[in-house]
């Protein structure tokens, strides 16, 4: 049995005073907002070419004719934004589904939603199709619309009998969904191209290379919508990762609270996964190691997942743009070759 | 004159060699008879095939054959990762042509006693010798050999035309999402593209990556700097003005092809096959890249 998280640990914070919780949440933000901010700041300025800041941020040259600021602003800058801002969506998504799910493995990809984005994204690059949705281009406007259909399923099957969400059937009917829509998948690759087989595969690597701020833009309406849904549930999560009779008993309104939680998910991992590809092992391994340091009070480790998650993200597309350059390495790839090894010695450790 | 005469004693000695080895060749895949029904799984090598005569010969081809517009009558028996073993035993061939990765097949089909011709991708001495390597194989001798001398002094006068010019670092890119500048794909320096690339007197950006291809960041792209963007498709990307396509590039306006106007696309499917056709295709992109040499 693995008991990893808050699932098995019934002794809540309800009776710390407020006092202390905000003084928890202060220097927890603190802390973690000082290692984001730090990674932030830093990984701008390294990369496979070295740059000069000064030239860089000096106004007298042309913007045009300004190599290192193009290397800065529209390279790296751009890519670390988009690196925090996915690490931290899907790290707050892999918190909130694992409390809701009450199931220590759950990831922002459990529920179905990557894989309705992945169907998206391939039917484009393997049909073509120039299309675009205001900001968004071609091949991420698929994945969001494949996202949102696959949310929609499994929220349809989870919620057809009765009001509350049936958190076993969520989880059988995202696992299912996964396998069904990879079949899909397996299927359209297998009647496409091998130059398009390769950069859909490509695609499910993970990229944060995007060149613009387009993409974020387009993005960062649903991640800030995402989040502040993410706002109220840390009081809710607590209870229900004990069990919906216990949360139900002590005043929460638990299908709401559950229908909150699993929409607000699928929103911050959809614009995550439309923007970069379903990068794995963030969701996992950033949650259970800030449970590790901070423990398990929502309160404290959404916010601090949410900051890690964005400082981990960064760092590992840090390594997968400098280690092999000119080459890079698909950052999925880092993110799993880090997170992999390190989430096997957590549950070897804790058991 | 000194020069001339170099040049002569070397294609002389070129001559002898391609002869000496050749000959070692037939001796080894002289056919009893010529082969009368030829299985192609090969795109490129079927493009050959017509090339060099043996067209009437081909009797299947692959499901991703275009070319010549024959080909399009002919059955089609699966590729790379799905042939179809049933059907092409069905259609009793004499030769098959298979791609090097497809050992299994070849194994198979020669337990089953069919002849069969293992073909890689490599550069242009690969596509120029596995012509006459046909010809030899299908008794095509003399036309294969006329091809390919043919093909290797068209490549000579593309090279002699632009010689003497700015060899133009180029980069040279060959897929990308439609619109963005996310999933580029680039020649490495390795392969037929960047020796194409070479024929036409452009220097590539990424001949140190010792890779067909090269994913290059925007940042890898920033700091290339080429001086000339050329992006080849076999299908889609069209040149026109204004182009969306051409239009994707101005944010990285610090690349000299880009404020300079040399990003030029050229679509066509003899652009990216290293068949018959890639004399054609490096003309192309030496037209591209030295426009006044062609004037």
């Amino acid at each position: 049995m693995i008991t990893l998280d808050s699932t098995s640990e019934s002794s809540l914070p309800r009776r710390m005073g407020r006092a202390s919780i905000r003084g928890r949440l202060l220097s927890t933000i603190i802390g973690f907002g000082t290692l984001a901010v730090v990674t932030c700041v830093l990984a701008p300025l390294v990369g496979s070419t070295s740059i000069s800041l000064t030239r860089a941020l000096d106004p007298s040259i042309p913007f045009d004719q300004n190599v290192d600021a193009q290397i800065f602003f529209v390279a790296r800058l751009p890519r670390v934004l988009a690196g925090a801002l996915v690490g931290s969506a899907l790290a707050s998504a892999g918190v909130v589904l694992q409390a809701m799910l009450r199931n220590p493995l759950a990831t922002p990809f459990t529920l179905g939603v990557s894989a309705g984005a992945s169907l998206g994204a391939m039917l484009v690059i393997i049909f073509g199709g120039a299309f675009a949705l205001g900001p968004l281009s071609a091949v991420p406007a698929a994945s969001l619309i494949g996202a949102a259909g696959a949310t929609a399923v499994v929220y349809w099957l989870a919620t057809r009998h009765g009001h509350a969400i049936s958190t076993s059937v969520l989880l059988l009917a995202g696992v299912t969904l996964n396998s069904f829509l990879s079949a899909i998948i397996m299927f359209v690759q297998y009647l496409a191209d091998f130059a398009q087989v390769y950069r859909a595969a490509r695609w499910i690597m993970g990229d944060l290379d995007i060149g613009s701020y387009d993409p974020l833009i387009a993005s960062l309406p649903l991640v800030v919508l995402a989040f502040a849904l993410f706002a109220l549930l840390p009081s809710s999560l607590n209870l229900l990762s004990v069990g919906k009779d216990a949360a139900a008993a002590r005043g929460v309104d638990v299908p709401r609270a559950q229908r909150l939680a699993f929409v607000s998910a699928s929103l911050a991992t959809a614009a995550a996964v439309s923007l970069a590809g379903p990068i794995g092992f963030v969701g996992i391994v950033v949650p259970h190691l800030v449970r590790l340091l901070v423990g398990v009070d929502h309160r404290i480790v959404l916010p601090a997942s949410a900051l890690f998650g964005a400082a981990f993200l960064v760092a590992c597309d840090l390594l997968a743009r400098t280690l092999l350059s000119p080459v890079e390495i698909p950052v999925g790839v880092v993110t799993a070759m880090i997170g992999g090894p390190f989430f096997l010695w957590l549950l070897v450790r804790k058991s | 004159m000194a020069a001339r005469s170099q040049k002569l004693v070397a294609l002389v000695a070129f001559a002898v060699v391609v002869f000496l080895v050749d000959a070692s060749r037939a001796q080894d895949q002289a056919p009893a008879s010529a082969p009368r029904r030829i299985v192609s799984l090969v795109p490129a090598i079927t493009e050959m095939l017509f090339a060099i005569g043996a067209g009437p010969q081909v009797i299947a081809v692959s499901s991703y054959d275009e070319f010549p517009p024959e080909v399009k009558a002919l059955p089609k028996v699966g590729a790379l990762i799905d042939p179809d073993t049933e059907r092409i035993l069905a259609l009793r061939p004499d030769l098959v042509i298979v791609y090097g990765s497809q050992s299994d097949l070849e194994k198979q089909l020669e337990r089953s006693g069919h002849r069969t011709f293992s073909y890689r991708h490599g550069g242009i001495p690969t596509v120029l010798n596995s012509i006459r390597d046909l010809g030899v194989a299908t008794g095509h001798r003399p036309e294969a050999d006329k091809l390919a001398s043919s093909l290797q002094s068209r490549l000579d006068a593309v090279r002699d035309r632009v010689k003497g010019r700015a060899q133009l670092r180029t980069m040279l890119i060959f897929e990308r999402q439609q619109g963005t500048l996310r999933d580029v794909y680039a020649s490495g320096g390795v392969g037929f593209l960047n020796e194409m690339l070479t024929f036409a007197g452009g220097r590539n950006v990424f001949a140190d990556v010792s890779r067909e291809s090269v994913q290059p960041s925007v940042e890898t792209m920033l700091a290339r700097a080429p001086e000339v963007i050329l992006e080849v498709r076999a299908s889609g990307l069209i040149e026109k003005t204004p182009s969306p396509e051409r239009d994707a590039w101005s944010a990285l306006s610090s690349i000299p092809a880009v404020r300079n106007q040399r990003v030029h696309l050229l679509t066509g499917d003899y652009l990216v096959v290293p068949g018959p056709r890639l004399a054609a295709a490096t003309e192309a992109f030496a037209r591209a890249l030295h426009p006044d040499a062609f004037k």
